[in-house]
């Protein structure tokens, strides 16, 4: 199930930092797309708990450093079951 | 869900150049997520299409005590979807009292038309909210009227530096009280001295023009106080908002802008069968269709309640279903679970055509265009054929579970007012009227029909008790008006009053028609002003409901009258088309205008003024409620 989680957090992070899908991948981080500053990662942060109804603590709002690691946060903040 | 087959598909279109289509499935995405995504996502495609769309500008200030950069791009995706192109100003935070006190600071210089004062409990009355149990009842009085006073000062400061609307966040109550259930106890609790500073809110709000309050506290609860904060997003961002919440907010303040930019609906057309009661009458028969107080039929009582409401604020309604005409009205005449009668609805349509040529029937009956009309029909088959027939007739979205209808009806913005005329009230009664007129006029010449009306027009200044039916008119009349000049209550108020007004040249007036069918009530108004030599017309405009009366000579003469005995030797004005004005573009001229000059596609028409320029028609009666030129004599 982690492709489909992959997809949608792309998806988010496209839309939200108005790049292509294509090049939204699993390794773009603040450092790769010129866009991601502070006020665009609390936007992308907001977007992310209400798509997948969750809420981030402050401290793994900090840690987020790229797309992967929101899958993976996602990923075990929902459960198993995504 | 996050659509990339949607998003691909606007972005061909866009590419194609099929505006057009592009608008309509941008507004689709909008109402699948709803999310900063898909706000994300439309912006820069709304800004590409801006050119293509007939959009209005208007301009927000949010004043505000929290972040709400985020909710930002949601307002503007929302607006956009709703026909708005939203310029929005955002105050520092907490520097709200100093830029409404102000008078030249950066909120007034960005000239808002609206402003939304969002603050916190919090953050204006830290004390009460915080400390409150540290507090004496004495004190707890004193920071409740210290802080009704800051609000009406604030307010008082506001309105004298803008002619904006302004909308005020009332104050939260917390999610638990200082002092427990002692709150509940007794005379001096927290929630009651929150509740009477709203009460304070609600009537210094009241006593100003253009300022209304937003019932912030009804807002958390009505989406569930428990859940509505994130008290970490508060201490990291100055967000107090949980992410799941924000698009609530949107929609509250859309629910303000909807009336006060005019889009709303003025007559909701509704299906008969699984809409106004459950089953189909044609099969079921009066005792099998379910309508009553007990469930099932309960939720189609509520939904007539609902509609009833609606028709009470003055939203017509109107009936279009696919049935046998006899069968339908036995249930309307007859069915014992029925709240709403015959006499609610203003048109009728049942009979098996497609409900697109019906709504276009209705639109034609009633005067109305058909981006006047909301349809609201249980079966998405209808609803999408109609919005694809139709495209500028709102469609109601009903949920499949027939207990959400009346909440989906209360929820929806288009039949949101923020100021009731006795026109509104009387609006069904009014159109009833209307059709026996029209019923008259079919027997009879033009000339004898207009005879037999036995007409009396009415002009007087516009007053403090006509102000809101006057900007109401100017905001949402389209047909007859030539140039179709959007005015707040504000600003009119402003040509009223004797110091600002008279010295100015502008003068403001209403028009009432009353006949032998009834009182048409508050139907006309025109804004003039008087330069060295000459007195043009800024804004001329007739309710759909008196047009083709000749009502609009009678109040030409008396334009032209009032302009001659004030000393001008001419009367001039613009006529600005729009898609929607057409009924207007023959007025100057039909009244021996010429031209005067041409800008783009407007145009400058000019008349001398001589004695009797235009002649009242003699089967009117012109009544004008003028203190200094009651008969043409001065004071």
């Amino acid at each position: 199930m982690t492709a489909p989680l992959l997809d949608r957090v792309r998806g988010i992070v496209a839309d939200i930092l108005q790049v292509p899908l294509a090049e939204v991948g699993p390794d773009s981080s603040p450092e790769s797309i010129a866009t991601w500053d502070s006020v665009h990662h609390l936007n992308l942060v907001l977007a992310l708990e209400q798509e997948f109804n969750l809420q981030f603590e402050p401290e793994e709002i900090d840690q987020i450093g790229n797309v992967g690691q929101i899958v993976t946060l996602v990923s075990k903040k929902v459960g198993a079951g995504a | 869900m996050n659509s990339q087959e949607t998003r691909q598909q606007i972005d061909r279109l866009i590419a194609e150049g099929n505006s057009a289509a592009a608008a309509a499935a941008l507004a689709e995405l909008w109402t699948q997520e709803k999310s900063p995504s898909a706000a994300a996502f439309a912006l820069p495609r709304y800004e590409r299409l801006r050119p293509d769309l007939a959009l209005r500008p208007y301009r927000v200030a949010i004043l505000r005590s929290f972040t709400v950069e985020p909710m930002v791009p949601l307002l503007r995706a929302a607006a956009f979807i709703a026909g708005l192109d939203l310029s929005v100003y955002v105050s520092d935070f907490n520097a709200y009292p100093q830029e409404m006190l102000d008078a030249s600071s950066a909120l007034y210089r960005f000239q808002p038309d609206a402003a939304f004062l969002a603050v916190q409990t919090r953050d204006v009355a830290p004390d009460l909210w915080k400390e409150f149990a540290d507090l004496e009842s004495a004190q707890v009085r004193s920071t409740a009227s210290r802080v009704t006073n800051d609000f009406r000062d604030w307010i008082a400061a506001f309105r004298k530096n803008s002619r904006a609307h302004l909308v005020i966040h009332n104050l939260e109550q917390p999610l638990f009280p200082a002092n427990g259930l002692l709150d509940a106890q007794g005379n001096n609790g927290q929630r009651l001295a929150l509740e009477q500073i709203n009460h304070e809110l609600r009537s210094i709000a009241s006593e100003q023009t253009g300022v209304y309050i937003l019932d912030y506290d009804s807002l958390i609860a009505r989406h569930g106080r428990n859940t509505w904060h994130s008290e970490q997003k508060w201490l990291t961002a100055r967000l107090p908002v949980a992410a799941a919440n924000l698009n609530h907010v949107v929609d509250e303040w859309m629910r303000f802008l909807h009336p006060l930019t005019g889009k709303v609906a003025k007559c909701l057309v509704v299906d008969l069968d699984n809409t106004l009661w459950g089953g189909i009458i044609g099969e079921d028969g009066m005792d099998g269709i379910r309508l009553g107080p007990e469930y099932p039929g309960a939720a189609y009582q509520e939904l007539q309640r609902a509609l009833l409401d609606l028709h009470r604020r003055g939203v017509l309604l109107a009936i279009c279903s696919k049935n046998n005409a006899d069968d339908a009205r036995e249930v309307l005449q007859h069915h014992s679970g029925m709240k709403l009668q015959p006499q609610h609805f203003t048109a009728m349509r049942i009979n098996w055509e497609d409900k697109a040529a019906n709504l276009r029937e209705i639109a034609r009956e009633l005067n109305l265009g058909l981006d006047a009309l909301a349809f609201l029909d249980d079966n998405p088959v209808e609803r999408r054929q109609l919005r694809g027939a139709l495209p500028e007739v709102a469609v109601v979205e009903l949920p499949a579970d027939p207990m959400l209808f009346a909440r989906t009806v209360r929820e929806c913005p288009l039949f949101e007012r923020l100021t009731l005329s006795t026109e509104d009230q009387q609006r069904g009664a009014m159109y009833q009227a209307q059709q026996e007129r029209e019923q008259q006029q079919k027997t009879l010449s033009r000339e004898d029909f207009l005879r037999s009306l036995q007409q009396e027009v009415e002009i007087a200044p516009v007053v403090k008790a006509t102000l809101a039916r006057v900007a109401q008119l100017t905001n949402k009349t389209n047909q007859f008006n030539l140039t179709t000049h959007r005015w707040t209550e504000q600003q009119i108020a402003d040509l009223c009053s004797a110091d600002l007004g008279a010295a100015s040249g502008w003068s403001s007036f209403s028009l009432r028609v009353r006949d032998r069918f009834g009182d048409n009530g508050l139907a006309g108004v025109a804004i003039i002003h008087r330069e060295q030599d000459y007195c043009e017309i800024d804004t001329l405009l007739l309710s759909c409901r008196v047009i083709g009366r000749s009502v609009e000579t009678a109040f030409l003469s008396f334009l032209a009258n009032h302009a001659r005995e004030g000393g001008a030797s001419r009367l001039q004005g613009w006529f600005r088309p729009t898609t929607k004005n057409q009924p207007a573009r023959d007025f100057y001229s039909g009244h021996g205008f010429v031209v005067e000059q041409q800008e783009g596609d407007a145009t400058l028409w000019t008349l001398k003024l001589s004695q009797n320029a235009i002649p009242c028609p003699d089967w009117i009666r012109l009544r004008t409620l003028i203190g200094e030129t009651t008969n043409g004599e001065t004071k």
